[in-house]
């Protein structure tokens, strides 16, 4: 085993990673906001490379037009999904809330196969193909830009959380609902909120890896199940702990099918969904009462 | 200033209030007293929205706010200090004070204002200055409770909703905290609905008071009268010492 070979698995582990952690950061949000696992999490990501594919495609955009068109639209289906499917429960019960998202992710994946039917489409790179070689391995342009988002949208996502009044809000309705209500945060809105930031977040992930895998109207499903996983590696934290548990995902992932066989790909990420579920359903790091944000 | 006219609230069969009645008048200081589970609580988090009454009127400043949502009560300017103080402890005091000025931050007002309030909050409780920057569960439950009065000040209320602010506190946290309440009131004209156990304390800081007991008001008057009541001083007074 070359170390050159390895350090090109863990490269491009890397990257996939990164895309598990964002899609993983969009899960714990709307989690720690509502209690809701978000099962239709993954589609926002498939709706973001589709969409992408739409404007450039069909409207004829340029690349740099489409992408902020594509996550717009994504938001804004997020957002309508809040308000259609989540806000009229008249009984939210964790039964009602996962039906409820499983249905609505088997909506939009149905409508998107209606749209645009089955077959699997490639955006192209952000800015070219051409190789670069880090130490013996080499790395496409567009793992930079994986990286380089993710690290930036991560950023944004501390700040956010960390420094504005409207992100303290968010934390302080994870952490004590009634008492958020008390000092006047209008719960509900901030459930919408998280619903939009995770939406956003799902389809720049979905985006931003399309040129690399490929898109259909069914990706989201595994690649919401891999979102899933980091999250529940991370105990479902919004900030740092996910981003590992989308890295060491992504890493297991890509050895896993470089080393062993890649028919083995996916389901690693079910046997650590399993494993941690059974041995440490806090998340890696978690205490038992762990810090989410 | 705030007028409860008939109110039934339940908790899906429990029947927690009974016809309850009772107004406050701006500037004044009422206290509700009553045993363990008499619906003290319950009668605060009605005129907070949190558990809404199933039948009749919550009236502020001749305004039904019945049906409101806890955040729309809060910015008509009725703010609670919940029991048990519910700080936000894994955020910073000053993070907690912060999030009490949220409707503030929301309609934009001037960030030195909020500011200079939050610097008044200190003042009020110099022991909360030194520990700005800590997470407000890793402090004592004095501490917590301040806070949690900080945090509800920040708001600006017109009207302050106190549920047992000296629950569980030692006797020079409970002054303390009475201190405030005192000088809230005659530094700033604060209304304020107090629940308190130390029935004693608290007749002597209010105006007024209703006695209620499983449910219903039982009893109502100025607190001198309440405090020579035989019944309130036997079933309220009696055990309190000094
Ligand atoms: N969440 C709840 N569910 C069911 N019953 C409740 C709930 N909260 C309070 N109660 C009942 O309502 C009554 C009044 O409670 P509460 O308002 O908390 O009393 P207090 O504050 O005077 O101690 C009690 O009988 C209590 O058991
Ligand atoms: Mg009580």
């Amino acid at each position: 085993m070359q170390f050159d070979q390895l350090l090109q698995y863990v490269l491009s582990g890397l990257s996939t990673g990164a895309i598990y952690a964002l899609i993983g950061i969009g899960f714990s949000i709307i989690y720690n906001a509502t209690g809701i696992i978000n099962f239709a999490q993954g589609e926002f990501v498939m709706l973001g490379g589709m969409l992408t594919l739409l404007f450039l495609d069909s409207c004829k955009l340029p690349l740099w037009a489409a992408i902020p068109c594509a996550i717009a639209v994504s938001t804004a289906s997020g957002m309508l999904f809040e308000r259609l499917a989540i806000r009229p429960l008249r009984q939210p019960t964790p039964i009602n809330l996962v039906i409820i998202t499983i249905g609505g992710s088997i909506l939009i994946r149905g409508l998107s196969m209606l749209l645009w039917g089955k077959d699997t489409h490639a955006i192209p790179p952000f800015s070219g193909e051409e190789p670069i070689a880090v130490g013996g391995a080499t790395i496409l342009p567009q793992h930079i830009w994986i990286l380089g988002i993710t690290l930036l949208i991560i950023a944004a996502n501390k700040f956010y959380f960390y420094h504005t009044i409207s992100g303290k809000a968010m934390r302080a309705c994870a952490y004590n609902r009634r008492a958020a209500g008390l000092v006047g945060i209008d719960v509900r809105r901030m459930v919408l909120f998280s619903f939009i930031i995770s939406s956003a977040m799902g389809s720049v992930a979905g985006i931003i890896v399309a040129p690399l895998t490929m898109t259909a109207y069914d990706v989201g499903v595994m690649l919401g199940l891999k979102g899933f996983c980091a999250a529940i590696i991370g105990g479902m934290s919004s900030g740092g702990a996910t981003v590992v548990g989308g890295l060491i995902l992504g890493i297991l992932e890509s050895l896993g099918a470089g080393l062993i066989s890649s028919g083995y790909k996916d389901a690693i990420a079910f046997i650590i969904l399993l494993l941690i579920l059974f041995i440490r359903p806090q998340g890696l790091f978690g205490k038992a009462q762990s810090e989410r944000v | 200033m705030l007028r409860l006219k008939n109110i039934h609230t339940h908790y899906g069969k429990v029947h927690a209030l009974k016809n309850v009645s009772l107004r406050l008048l701006e500037g004044e200081i009422v206290t509700l007293i009553g045993a363990n589970g008499a619906g003290k609580t319950t009668i605060l988090n009605t005129i907070s929205g949190v558990t809404p009454a199933s039948s009749g009127e919550v009236l502020f400043e001749n305004k039904q706010i019945t049906e409101l949502a806890p955040d729309r009560i809060v910015k008509l300017g009725i703010s609670q200090v919940p029991e048990g103080r519910q700080v936000f402890k894994q955020l910073s005091v000053e993070d907690n004070l912060d999030l009490g000025a949220y409707l503030r931050y929301r309609s934009r007002e001037d960030k030195a204002s909020i500011n200079e309030d939050r610097e008044h909050i200190f003042t009020l409780f110099p022991q909360l200055l030194n520990r700005r920057k800590q997470l407000a569960g890793t402090m004592s439950g004095g501490e917590q409770q301040m806070l949690a009065i900080g945090r509800a000040l920040m708001a600006k209320p017109k009207l302050l909703l106190l549920d047992e602010p000296s629950m569980g506190l030692a006797p020079l946290v409970f002054q303390e905290i009475f201190r405030v309440l005192h000088q809230l009131r005659h530094e700033h004209g604060t209304t304020i609905l107090l629940v308190e156990q130390n029935a004693k304390a608290a007749l002597k800081l209010a105006d007024r008071g209703y006695v209620l007991e499983t449910g219903k008001i039982i009893l109502e008057g100025s607190s001198v009268e309440l405090m020579d009541n035989t019944d309130v001083k036997r079933a309220y007074l009696g055990k309190e010492k000094g």
